[in-house]
């Protein structure tokens, strides 16, 4: 554990050394605010929570998670430094772990930065702040989700671009799982498929968090989702790293 | 037990291609061994190996007892190991990415200290890596290499890009050590293995050509040289060629 967060620690000053935190943070926010203030009605709606804000939170990760995760292990080979890192006395397992912690602490950093979504409907009116709270949550373990599919998608290439690519589109399916375009097709065609695209999917178990429903399923659901994807990383680093 | 590092039987396959086929020797504590050969014939991925970065097609390498294959985590321990072109990280400071090492590797200021001392990085510390020029690049490699004062250390090129001045510090750094250490370090420089080494193979084609001592490797060719003894044993015969 003491190596995951000295690589977290390691990795996350990385962000900060770059231009990479701030455009990350600021672009974040700007599409944010705009999405909830415009297509959300924010104002209009005259409710104080914030459901348009979460609404679009998925879909602005889906575009912005994969930046962030393009770079995670194609640069440390392109560079070279996954030799380095790699021959130190860590495992690929904590080395694998610590990179992936340092992007969902930055994300994490860049949702509490929202914090003025808060403070507004908390001036407004008196919204419920635990499901403020639980959305919150929720976001982040999307945010959480998201990382670890692009984490195996970086290992998995050299080529930062396809790593982007690549991890919006498997985001973008996890996503749109459980729509009704995809259901309904897939129960009138395949209808073993539409039940299961309908679990598997990220956003439908997300808005049970922006209902204020924090459901120890869901919890298992991200958990299991998240350990999958950063299995599959260190099996891929294991093979791909020396190529 | 006197044998630091042990290699058996070390093989490795990329497709139909063997980069290194059974390759083994044994260093003892005391010994500077130079691994040789042209590039391309397996010095970088044999080194890999060793350090535990590529996983061989076939055999084993024991650091200090330990194998690099069912305890990675012990072997790479009591290792020190400058990988090929001494990868850093570009953005961190010098004194930054050898604290990262030194936190990895459970040792303190001191040893981060005595680290930039030993390779004379001191100006230098507080400066991005990817400001510095080759040689302090490759120093910081070195450093970080040294860190954890391993008793063995594997050094891929660790003179490469050196200006002459460099290269002299380097090499004496190494011969200071050699008493206490098991040291293996690849080089294309023949000089080198003249000046530093007390062991020298030389590997062609990913199989071991030689293995002798400076002196007796030069003293198979006529001329007494090294340079015409490396030519004569790593290209292939003009028979086999035709």
């Amino acid at each position: 554990m003491r190596n995951v967060l000295i690589i977290a620690k390691r990795e996350l000053a990385a962000y900060f050394a770059t231009p990479v935190a701030t455009v990350f943070i600021v672009i974040f926010l700007a599409l944010q605010g705009a999405l909830t203030f415009t297509l959300g009605n924010f104002f209009a709606r005259g409710q104080a929570d914030l459901q348009p804000f979460f609404t679009f939170i998925p879909w602005v990760f889906l575009l912005l998670v994969p930046a962030i995760t393009m770079r995670l292990w194609a640069e440390e080979r392109r560079l070279g430094t996954v030799e380095l890192l790699l021959t130190l006395p860590v495992t690929q397992g904590q080395a694998v772990v610590g990179k992936w912690l340092a992007a969902w602490a930055f994300c994490g950093i860049a949702l509490a930065l929202t914090a003025p979504f808060w403070i507004t409907v908390n001036l407004l009116g008196r919204p419920d702040n635990g499901v403020i709270a639980a959305g919150y949550l929720g976001a982040l373990l999307v945010a959480g989700a998201f990382l670890a599919i692009g984490s195996a998608l970086s290992a998995a290439t050299k080529n930062q671009v396809i790593a982007f690519v690549l991890a919006v589109a498997v985001c973008f399916v996890f996503a749109v799982a459980s729509s009704p375009i995809v259901t309904e097709f897939l129960n009138n065609n395949i209808p073993v498929l539409g039940d299961i695209a309908r679990r598997i999917s990220v956003t439908d178990r997300f808005q049970s968090f922006t209902r204020g429903v924090v459901g120890l399923r869901d919890l298992i659901y991200f958990a299991s989702f998240i350990a999958f994807f950063l299995f599959l990383t260190t099996v891929i680093i294991d093979h791909r790293k020396a190529d | 037990m006197t044998e630091l590092i042990e290699i058996e039987g070390l093989t490795k396959r990329f497709g139909a291609f063997t980069a290194v086929d059974d390759v083994g020797f044994a260093v003892p504590r005391g010994q500077v061994l130079g691994f040789l050969g042209p590039n391309g014939a397996g010095k970088s991925t044999t080194m890999k190996m060793v350090a535990g970065f590529v996983t061989p097609t076939a055999g084993t390498a024991r650091i200090c007892g330990h194998d690099i294959l069912k305890s990675p985590v012990a072997a790479k321990r009591v290792l020190g190991f400058l990988p090929e072109g001494a990868p850093t990280y570009p953005e961190m400071t010098v004194t930054a990415f050898l604290r990262f090492c030194a936190a990895i590797r459970r040792v303190g200021e001191a040893e981060v200290q005595r680290a930039m001392e030993l390779t004379q990085l001191g100006e230098v510390r507080l400066q991005p890596i990817e400001t510095l020029s080759k040689g302090f690049k490759r120093r910081v490699g070195l450093a970080q290499a040294l860190l954890h004062d391993p008793p063995v250390l594997v050094l891929d090129e660790p003179t490469d890009g050196l200006d002459p001045n460099q290269k002299h510090e380097v090499r004496a750094l190494i011969r200071g050590m050699a008493a206490e250490k098991a040291i293996v370090i690849s080089t294309h420089i023949l000089e080198e293995v003249d000046a530093i080494c007390s062991r020298a193979i030389v590997i062609a084609r990913g199989r071991i050509v030689a293995d002798d001592t400076p002196a007796g490797l030069a003293a198979r060719h006529a001329s007494g040289k090294l340079d015409e003894v490396f030519r004569a044993i790593t290209l292939p015969a003009p028979a086999e060629a035709a």
